[in-house]
C-alpha cells in the first residue's frame, strides 16, 4: 500500500525542498532590502541605493524561480494527493486560497513596480512597494505555515460521515497553538539565510579585494542581522517549537532525540550518535546529561518518554532520518550563533574586516544555512509520518486513486531534469551579478 | 453559497484568460512575427510588468477551487494528471523565457529564451483550448467499462490520447479531434487577443501588419467557432438545453458574436482600445457561454452509471464556504486597487520602459 505512493512522496519532497530554497531568500532578503532602501531615504547616500538595487536584481531572479517552482506545489495537492485534497480541502483549501488571494496578488503586483518602476514612481512609492513586497512574502509564509500547522495539529474541524473534514471554526485555524511558534521560527530561519548570503557576498569582496566599501557594509549589516536572527531561531522560537512537539507529538520527539527507552529524571542531550534500528539504541553516543529535559520541560525532574512506550505502528516511519535532520539543524544552529558572535565581537573591536579566517568561515558556512532550513522541514514532515493529518488521516490513504506510479515516476524525472536546469541558471545569473558588483550600471 | 463561489470561480477563470491570454498571444506573435530586436523589445515591454500578476489568477483560482469544490479539484487534477503537469512545465518555460532573456546580452542566449517563451506560449494556448474541450465534452467518471465502475464514482483518468482520436469512443483521451479543434480556436483567439494588446500598448512597427492579421484570423475564427458549435451539438446530448430554457442567457453568446463582428472592422478603429475591447468580448462570451451551457454541472459524465460532478455534489462544508466570503470580498477589493495602481503606473505605450533591457 505505502509503496504505491513511493514516487508521489519523493516527488513532493523533491519539489517542495527545491521550491523552498527560493522563498527562504525572498522572505529574508526582502526585509534587508527594505532596510537598505530606508537607509538610503534617510541618509541620501547614493551607495545605499546602489546596494538596494544590487540586491533587488538578485531578488528578482530568486523570486522568478520561486514563483515557477511554487505553482507546481499548488497543483500537486490535487494531482498526486487527490484523496487527501478531497477530504481536507474544506479546511486547508481555505488557507491556501487565502494565500493566493491575499498575498500572491500583493507580491506580484508590487514586484513589477519594485523592480522596474523606480523611475516612474519616485523614491517614496518605490520604498512603499519594497515594504509591500516584504509584507506579501511574509503573509505567504503565514498562510502556508497555517496550512502545515493544521496538518501537524488539526483544530477547529469535525469529520463528516463520509470521512470529509469540515471546518467548524475559522478563528481556530489562526489561533492554532502550532502556528505562531512555527511561523516565527521559520521566518527567523529565513532571516538567518538572508543574513548569511549578504555577509558571504561581502566576505567574498573583502577576501578577493574588490568593491571593498560595499564588502564592508555587507559584512557589517549581515552579521548584525545574522546574530539577532540566529539567536531568535534557537531561543525562544526553536525551544517553543520543541515544546509543542513534546506536547502534541510525543512519539515524534522521542524519535528526533533518538530516545529509545524512557529515561528517568535527568534526560541528556545527545550531540553525536547513530540510531541503530536493529538493536534499538544509539551507537557511538556522546551526550551531555540534564540538558534535554531542561530545554523542553524547563525543570530537571520530568521523565522523557522513549519510543518503547509507544506502539510501533505509531512511530515515525523514518526514525534515523528524523534524528539526523533534527541534529543537523540544531548542531548547525549552534555553530551559527557561535560564528556570528565572534564576528560581532571583532566588528566591535574593528578587526573583523581583516580577520581572514572569520570571513572565510562566514563565506563557507552560508550554504549550510540553506541546509538547516531544509532539514528543519524534514524534521517537521518526517515527524508527522505516518500521518498526513496528524492522528487522523494516514499517509497511505491520501494518494490519487487513478494516477499510476509509472506516471508519477515520469513526472518526477521531468521535474528533476527541469529543476536541475533552473538551479544551474540561477547560479550562473546570480554569480554574474555578484561578480559585476554593486555599481553594475557603470 | 455554492452559487456565489461558482460565479466567483468562473469570474476568476475568465479574468485569467483575458489577462494571461494576451501574454500567450503576445508570445505567439513574438514567435512568428517579431523579426528584429526592436519588435521583440516592444512586445516584451508590453507584457513585462504584467504577466506575473496575470498568472496569479490561475494560481489563486486553483486555490479557490481547492477550497470551495474540493471533490472536483481532487478528481479533475488527478484525472488530467499528465496534461496538467505538462502545463506546469510549459508555464515554467514561458516564465523563464521572459525573465531570463534580458539577463545576458548574447545572441545565442537570446535565441534560446525567445524560443522558450514563444513555443511555450503557443502550446499553452493550445492546451488551454483542449482543456476547455475536455470539460465540455465530459469524461468517463468512475472509469466505467461495460457498465461497471473501476474507481469511486467521481474519479477518472485520461491518457493523453486514444488511438482513434474520437470524442465518441468509450476510452477517451485528452486529445481527440473535437478537443483539438477547441485547442486551435484557443490559439487563434488568443493570437488575436495578444495582437490587440500589443497594438494598445506599443507603437511598434508591427502594428499595421497585426491589424491585417487580426482581420484574416477573425474570418478563420468565425468559421471554426461555428463548426465547433455544430460538432458540440453532436457530441453532447441536449447541449443547448439551458439556453432554450432561459433565453436571457443568449446575451452571452451575443457577446461572442459582437466580439467577432467588431474585430472585422479592426482596420478602421481610431482608438487602440477598441480592438482590445472586442477581442476581450469574444473571449468573455465564448467562455461564459460554454460553462453556462453545462450549469449546474462542472464536469459532465460520458456514461450513464455515474452522475456528473456538479456544484452541489462537490462542494465543501457550508460554514467554511460562508466564512470565506468575508476575506474573499476584502481580497477582491484589494486586488482591484493593486490592478488600478499598477495600470496607472504602467499606462500608455510602453515601447521603451526598459523592461527588456539588460538589467
Ligand atoms: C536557519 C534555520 C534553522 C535553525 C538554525 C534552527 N531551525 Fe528549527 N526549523 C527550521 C529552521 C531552523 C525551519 C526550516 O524553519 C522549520 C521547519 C518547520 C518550521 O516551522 O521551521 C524548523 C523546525 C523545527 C522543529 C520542528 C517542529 C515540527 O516538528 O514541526 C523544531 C522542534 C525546531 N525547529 C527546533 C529548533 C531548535 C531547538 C533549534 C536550535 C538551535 C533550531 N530549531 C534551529
Ligand atoms: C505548507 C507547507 C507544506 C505542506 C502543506 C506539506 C505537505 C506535505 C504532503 C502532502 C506530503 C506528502 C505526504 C507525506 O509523505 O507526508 C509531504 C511530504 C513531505 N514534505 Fe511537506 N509540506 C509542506 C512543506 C514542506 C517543506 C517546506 C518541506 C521541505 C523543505 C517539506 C518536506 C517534505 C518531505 C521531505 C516530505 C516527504 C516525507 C515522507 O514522505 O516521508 N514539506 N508534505
Ligand atoms: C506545499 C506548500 C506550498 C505551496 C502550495 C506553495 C505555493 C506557492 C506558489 C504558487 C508560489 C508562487 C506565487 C506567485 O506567483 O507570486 C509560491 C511562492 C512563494 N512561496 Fe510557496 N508554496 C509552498 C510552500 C512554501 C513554504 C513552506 C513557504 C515558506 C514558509 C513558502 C513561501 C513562499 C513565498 C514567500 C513565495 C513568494 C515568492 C518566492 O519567493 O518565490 N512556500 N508558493
Amino acid at each position: 500500500m505505502e509503496d504505491m505512493l513511493f514516487y508521489d512522496r519523493i516527488q513532493f519532497a523533491f519539489t517542495i525542498s527545491f521550491h523552498y530554497l527560493f522563498p527562504i531568500l525572498t522572505m529574508g532578503l526582502s526585509l534587508i532590502i527594505v532596510y537598505f532602501k530606508w537607509k538610503y531615504l534617510r541618509t541620501k547616500a547614493e551607495k545605499y541605493n546602489h546596494i538596494a538595487k544590487f540586491w533587488m536584481k538578485i531578488f528578482g531572479i530568486n523570486f522568478a524561480i520561486g514563483v515557477v517552482t511554487g505553482i507546481p506545489m499548488e497543483f500537486q495537492f490535487g494531482t498526486n494527493w487527490a484523496k487527501f485534497s478531497e477530504l481536507t480541502g474544506g479546511v486547508i483549501g481555505q488557507t491556501l486560497a487565502m494565500e493566493g488571494v491575499l498575498s500572491f496578488f500583493l507580491e506580484s503586483s508590487f514586484i513589477g513596480i519594485f523592480l522596474f518602476g523606480e523611475k516612474l514612481v519616485g523614491q517614496k512609492i518605490h520604498f512603499l512597494s519594497a515594504v509591500l513586497v516584504f509584507l506579501g512574502t511574509w503573509l505567504s509564509g503565514l498562510f502556508i505555515i497555517a496550512t502545515n500547522a493544521w496538518m501537524q495539529h488539526p483544530v477547529g474541524y469535525s469529520i463528516h460521515e463520509n470521512g470529509q473534514f469540515v471546518l467548524d471554526s475559522f478563528s481556530e485555524l489562526f489561533t492554532n497553538p502550532w502556528l505562531i511558534p512555527a511561523f516565527l521560527h521559520n521566518q527567523s530561519g529565513a532571516l538567518v539565510t538572508a543574513s548569511f548570503v549578504v555577509t558571504a557576498v561581502g566576505a567574498f569582496y573583502l577576501l578577493s579585494n574588490q568593491h571593498r566599501e560595499y564588502g564592508q557594509i555587507f559584512v557589517k549589516t549581515g552579521v548584525i542581522f545574522g546574530l539577532i536572527s540566529s539567536i531568535l531561531v534557537a531561543f525562544p522560537t526553536g525551544d517553543w517549537n520543541a515544546k509543542n512537539v513534546v506536547k502534541y507529538q510525543p512519539v515524534t520527539f522521542a524519535a528526533m532525540e533518538g530516545v529509545f527507552e524512557t529515561k528517568p529524571t535527568d534526560g541528556e542531550i545527545v550531540i553525536l550518535g547513530q540510531p541503530n534500528m536493529e538493536t534499538m539504541s544509539l551507537d557511538n553516543k556522546i551526550a551531555v546529561p540534564g540538558v534535554l529535559s531542561f530545554l523542553t520541560y524547563k525543570n530537571f525532574d520530568t521523565e522523557i518518554k522513549g519510543l518503547n512506550e509507544f506502539d510501533r505502528k505509531d512511530w515515525p516511519t523514518n526514525v534515523p532520518g528524523l534524528y539526523y535532520a533534527y541534529h543537523i539543524m540544531v548542531g548547525l544552529g549552534t555553530i551559527f550563533i557561535g560564528i556570528f558572535f565572534i564576528a560581532i565581537i571583532l566588528l566591535w573591536r574593528k578587526k573583523l574586516y581583516q580577520t581572514k579566517w572569520v570571513l572565510w568561515s562566514l563565506l563557507l558556512l552560508s550554504p549550510f544555512s540553506y541546509v538547516t532550513n531544509i532539514t528543519g522541514w524534514y524534521v517537521a514532515e518526517l515527524g508527522r509520518q505516518p500521518w498526513l493529518v496528524y492522528g487522523l488521516l494516514p499517509t497511505h490513504a491520501g494518494g490519487s486513486p487513478t494516477v499510476s506510479s509509472g506516471n508519477t515516476l515520469f513526472t518526477l524525472l521531468g521535474f528533476v531534469g527541469l529543476y536541475f536546469l533552473l538551479g544551474l541558471l540561477f547560479l550562473i545569473l546570480v554569480g554574474k551579478i555578484i561578480y559585476k558588483g554593486p555599481e553594475l550600471q557603470k | 453559497m455554492e452559487l456565489f463561489w461558482y460565479i466567483a470561480l468562473i469570474s476568476m477563470l475568465v479574468i485569467y484568460v483575458i489577462l494571461d491570454g494576451y501574454d500567450f498571444g503576445a508570445g505567439i506573435i513574438y514567435l512568428f512575427l517579431a523579426k528584429d530586436e526592436k519588435d521583440k523589445k516592444s512586445i516584451l515591454n508590453a507584457i513585462g510588468p504584467f504577466w506575473d500578476a496575470n498568472e496569479v489568477w490561475i494560481i489563486a483560482g486553483g486555490g479557490v477551487l481547492f477550497f470551495t469544490f474540493p471533490k472536483l479539484y481532487a478528481a479533475a487534477f488527478s484525472g488530467f494528471y499528465l496534461p496538467l503537469i505538462m502545463i506546469l512545465w510549459l508555464l515554467i518555460f514561458r516564465a523563464i523565457g521572459i525573465e531570463l532573456r534580458s539577463q545576458i546580452d548574447h545572441k545565442m542566449w537570446h535565441g534560446i529564451w525567445d524560443k522558450s517563451f514563444g513555443i511555450a506560449s503557443l502550446l499553452l494556448a493550445l492546451f488551454f483550448g483542449i482543456a476547455l474541450g475536455n470539460i465540455v465534452r465530459g469524461v468517463n467518471l468512475g472509469g466505467v467499462v461495460d457498465g461497471v465502475s473501476s474507481y469511486e464514482p467521481h474519479y477518472f483518468f485520461l491518457p493523453l490520447w486514444n488511438p482513434s482520436f474520437s470524442p465518441h469512443s468509450e476510452t477517451l483521451g485528452v486529445i481527440d479531434w473535437f478537443t483539438l479543434l477547441l485547442g486551435v480556436i484557443g490559439v487563434i483567439s488568443l493570437t488575436i487577443h495578444g495582437a490587440t494588446w500589443i497594438i494598445l500598448k506599443t507603437n511598434s512597427q508591427l502594428n499595421q501588419r497585426l491589424k491585417r492579421l487580426i482581420f484574416r484570423l477573425s474570418i478563420l475564427l468565425l468559421a471554426l467557432s461555428l463548426f465547433a458549435l455544430l460538432m458540440w451539438h453532436t457530441i453532447v446530448p441536449n447541449a443547448f438545453g439551458n439556453f432554450i430554457q432561459h433565453p436571457i442567457l443568449w446575451i452571452f453568446p451575443a457577446f461572442t458574436a459582437a466580439g467577432i463582428a467588431g474585430l472585422f472592422r479592426i482596420q478602421s478603429f481610431k482608438n487602440d482600445r477598441t480592438g482590445f475591447l472586442f477581442s476581450t468580448l469574444y473571449l468573455v462570451g465564448g467562455l461564459t457561454s460554454s460553462v453556462l451551457a453545462m450549469f449546474p454541472k462542472l464536469l459532465p459524465s460520458t456514461n450513464n452509471v455515474n452522475p456528473a460532478l456538479t456544484i452541489q455534489n462537490t462542494s465543501a462544508g457550508q460554514y467554511g464556504l460562508s466564512v470565506g466570503v468575508t476575506w474573499f470580498v476584502i481580497g477582491v477589493i484589494l486586488i482591484i486597487t493593486y490592478l488600478v495602481f499598477q495600470h496607472r503606473i504602467f499606462s500608455g505605450k510602453l515601447d521603451d520602459i526598459g523592461y527588456s533591457d539588460e538589467h
